[in-house]
């Protein structure tokens, strides 16, 4: 005879089997057209190229040396690969940039969301979903026709004049800043919102019953409050920025590539697959740092709280 | 409006939204009105016409390239739900088991790396399975959607789910009903709007992408983003835009689908 706590613990064992099949189709799937494959690239980082791309089964470290140092021609000395170091560089502060500028366009706008009148908060929180699900590349060339010698933004300076003749904007830094930060403004603003939303407004009255000024209540008591929400913010921008590889193939042209077209160039013409990998590789080791800082820092702010 | 002895208000910030909203529709905005332009330039204002809607539309390309997408976006959306529904059921609603945590981690694994780096994977490995296999048709890029559609899936689903509690479906077994028809007919309801909003999400993220697609996809397998990708190297006409126009409508038209189910929930 089975006791009620052999009849439980059965149960209870049935349960987590028949969780873990109900589960098997979707980790699968995953495993094999996602997680697997990133393993076959740490492979592929450590093998040397092939003639026509593609690779030759032969082990070799030249990829992970070339991601930071060039080696020379002639006496084979090596010295750091200023051309992919700028690239790098470019793609960190392009990325940082577009955070910053989010942050500062996104911050009162979701405000201004988050302290409308309940019925017509959704109005416009779906004004700004509109464009987060409007496809990326629909958005990008949008920018693209603004941002052209004879667009909008060019037409009026010239109306206003403050120029006489076109301003070249497209194929530079700043078509790239400001094509990722028009694309990735609205995953700011949500997730400001979302903690925007829940701010205690008795403090902010507190705060001024306490002779405090708009800023020092803006400093003291928002700022602190929404801090998650800055925190969540920034890695959703960051993190797509720094792989970004549509907004700057439109609109920098060929000559300002970020980390993900230079990816592209090595399984393309450059026919340098192993390089490509252990580029993908570095990218992908940025943004884990990215990850584990914004973990880090929602772990201690729960421990805080609680 | 906000009053000056309002205690939200802050100082500019109302400018700045409007701004903002005003910069988020502008370029917009600007694509929607030069696809009605009578003139081959997409900057010099003609005359309001369709014919850009009409020489898009007796484009067999743009044509065969947007009944790709449409498939492989539901194909995808589909399969990702089924299998998001089913994880999300077996992630929700328990207290933690061995294992739990890898779930979450390996279901929203897709979320956290930079699409061009599960593109190149893709390539690498796909490239290798063409030649081992022969085979290049559709199936590369259903699986590849599909595994990037799990965690949009995924998400409404298992926020619906954690807001349901086991009592209904305790009183069904208590009742005499099968696992399966507590499921059919408590669980699968309820769950409903949840499953909706995954399948739609879903639905719109595969027909939005262009990078894993761009180095999935073989010879000839254009979908609607990367044949407008490949047009954007030429001499831009207002076809783009009136393509990207009809995409529009579409992608707005299911949001403001999901926008009114979720609504009704809350």
């Amino acid at each position: 005879m089975a006791t009620a706590r052999e009849v439980a613990e059965k149960a209870e064992r049935d349960d987590i089997r028949s969780r873990w099949l109900l589960s098997t189709p979707a980790l699968l799937i995953v495993f094999l057209a996602a997680l697997g494959p990133l393993l076959i690239v740490v492979v592929y980082s450590f093998l040397t190229p092939g003639n026509y791309g593609d690779v030759k089964w032969q082990f070799s470290t030249d990829p992970w040396v070339s991601v930071l140092f060039e080696r020379d021609v002639f006496d084979d000395t090596l010295s750091f690969a200023t051309a992919y170091l700028s690239i790098f560089w470019r793609s960190v502060s392009l990325s940082l940039a577009t955070t910053l500028l989010t942050l500062i366009l996104g911050f009162p706008t979701a405000y201004f969301i988050a302290t409308r009148p309940d019925h017509r908060r959704d109005i416009w929180l779906f004004l700004i979903t509109i464009p987060f699900w409007t496809n990326l590349l629909i958005r990008t060339f949008a920018m693209q026709q603004v941002l052209r010698n004879d667009g909008i933004v060019n037409s009026v300076l010239q109306l206003l004049g403050i120029t006489d003749h076109p301003v070249q904007l497209m194929y530079t830094n700043f078509a790239v800043l400001a094509g990722m930060v028009y694309v990735f403004l609205p995953l700011m603003v949500l997730p400001l919102y979302a903690s925007m939303e829940k701010i205690d407004f008795r403090l902010v009255e507190a705060g001024y019953d306490l002779y405090a000024t708009r800023f020092q209540v803006l400093r003291r008591i928002i700022i602190p409050l929404v801090t998650p929400g800055i925190v969540a913010g920034s890695i959703l921008v960051f993190i797509p920025s720094l792989g970004a590889y549509v907004t700057p193939r439109v609109l920098g042209g060929g000559t300002n590539l970020m980390i993900g077209n230079l990816i592209e160039l090595q399984f393309g013409q450059g026919r340098n697959w192993p390089l490509g990998a252990a580029l993908s590789i570095t990218l992908m080791a940025i943004v884990m740092m990215a990850l584990l800082f914004y973990v880090r820092n929602t772990t201690r702010s729960d421990g805080a709280h609680g | 409006m906000a009053n000056r002895f309002d205690v939200r208000r802050q100082n500019g910030f109302v400018s700045v939204a409007m701004l903002c909203f005003f910069l988020l529709y502008l370029p917009i905005a600007t694509l929607v009105v030069y696809a009605f332009n009578d003139n081959d330039s997409v900057v010099i204002w003609k005359g309001f016409s369709l014919r850009w809607f009409h020489i898009a539309w007796n484009n067999a390309l743009v044509i065969e390239s947007s009944i790709r997408s449409f498939q492989i976006a539901a194909v995808a959306a589909v399969l990702a739900t089924i299998t998001a529904t089913m994880a999300a059921l077996a992630t929700t609603r328990t207290k933690p088991y061995p294992g739990l945590t890898l779930k979450y981690a390996f279901i929203n694994q897709p979320l956290m790396v930079p699409e061009i780096v599960t593109a190149v994977a893709l390539l690498i490995v796909f490239s290798r399975i063409k030649i081992w296999t022969g085979y290049s048709g559709l199936g590369y890029l259903v699986a590849a959607h599909t595994a990037f559609c799990i965690p949009f899936a995924y998400l409404p689903i298992r926020a619906r789910l954690e807001s349901m509690d086991l009592s209904l479906e305790t009183a069904a077994a208590d009742l005499y009903a099968t696992k399966w028809k507590t499921f059919r007919h408590v669980t699968l309801p309820l769950l409903w709007p949840g499953i909706l909003a995954g399948l739609m999400l879903a639905f719109v993220v595969s027909l939005d992408d262009v990078v894993i697609t761009e180095f999935v996809k073989s010879g000839g397998q254009d979908t609607l983003p990367t044949y407008m990708l490949g047009q954007l190297r030429r001499t831009v006409t207002p076809e783009v835009n009136a393509i990207s126009t009809a995409f529009l409508v579409l992608s707005i038209g299911i949001v403001t689908a999901f926008f009114f189910i979720s609504r009704k929930r809350t």
